[in-house]
């Protein structure tokens, strides 16, 4: 295997685990915090921020999404369901800027 | 950290693990090492593998190179664990602390390679962003840097844009300058695996 796609490989392997493997939170609702879209109120603003703006992230923001009923083993899935899914768009667009200029199909991602 | 279950929710075996390294090697294990402990078949199996094919993979860039790319990276997150982790190792990597610290100063005066410097740039601009467009990467690129090279550099931004934010967001406790070169002689030695 080309050393590119083991390191493609091992990425591919860590979104597909925190997306779809076993967890506390059901998938759907990592799958929005990995697309920071559509998450509900009580945990928007500390997916949002970890995102966007994680070194605003406070303890009052872990406080509300407990007082609303996700438990810590949620959390840490969500927030590294946020990390990994804002990190994997940037991962994303830069392999498609790199397509483009080598004037080749998208086909990285 | 913010979680307590980060904090105290790890299995015995793993408990007795942070007291020995805490004992053997006279620093308190780093939150970051005690993240990829917790339930590691949720992220940190993963995650390791990942970044450490990212770090110590075979590539064109060295492993100096490398960490100083998450040293940059970081600083554009302004995710002062990480700046301090992987300015340290970069430091040590390279044998020479100053052309750290000056790229992370000011890296268009910075007295490094005009490739690495290129794409440096793009990985700040991808990080501050979001987005790069194919000019980005054609500038890299004129300035001698291989297509190879600049998977690999993507990898690397990937990996510390995941790391930066689960620093901040979990809040891991900064160490103090003896800390980081501690865990900078481990990160050479042993990578992350």
């Amino acid at each position: 295997m080309p050393d590119d796609d083991k390191k493609l490989a091992a990425h591919r392997a860590l979104v597909d685990r925190v997306l779809n493997g076993e967890g506390r939170a059901s998938p759907e609702q990592r799958a929005r915090a990995f697309g920071n879209a559509d998450v509900p109120p009580p945990l928007h603003a500390l997916i949002d921020k970890v995102a966007t703006r994680p070194t605003q992230v406070t303890d009052a923001d872990f406080a509300a999404a407990k007082a609303s009923g996700f438990s810590e083993d949620q959390l840490f899935e969500l927030v590294i369901s946020a990390a990994v899914g804002q990190s994997a768009r940037l991962y994303e667009a830069g392999l498609a800027a790199l397509a483009e200029a080598k004037g080749e199909p998208d086909n990285a991602t | 950290m913010r979680l307590d279950i980060l904090n105290r929710g790890y299995r015995p075996g793993t408990k007795l693990l942070f007291a020995l390294i805490r004992v053997f090697s006279g620093h308190p294990v780093p939150d970051a090492a005690k993240l990829v402990f917790y339930r590691p078949g949720f992220y940190g199996a993963q995650a390791k593998k990942f970044t450490h094919e990212a770090m110590r993979g075979p590539s064109g860039w060295s492993v100096a190179d490398r960490e100083l790319m998450a040293a940059f990276v970081s600083k554009v997150n302004e995710s002062a664990f990480c700046v301090g982790a992987h300015t340290a190792t970069a430091g040590q990597a390279y044998q020479d602390g100053a052309k750290v610290q000056a790229v992370l100063a000011d890296l268009e005066s910075a007295p490094v390679e005009d490739g690495l410097r290129a794409t440096l740039r793009m990985l700040g601009k991808l990080t501050r962003e979001g987005k790069v467009g194919a000019e980005d990467i054609r500038e890299v690129l004129s300035a001698g840097v291989s297509r190879q090279q600049v998977e690999d550099a993507l990898a690397v931004c990937a990996a510390f844009n995941t790391t930066d934010r689960l620093a901040d967001a979990f809040g891991f406790e900064l160490l103090s300058p003896e800390g980081f070169e501690a865990g900078a002689k481990y990160l050479l030695k042993r990578g992350y695996r």
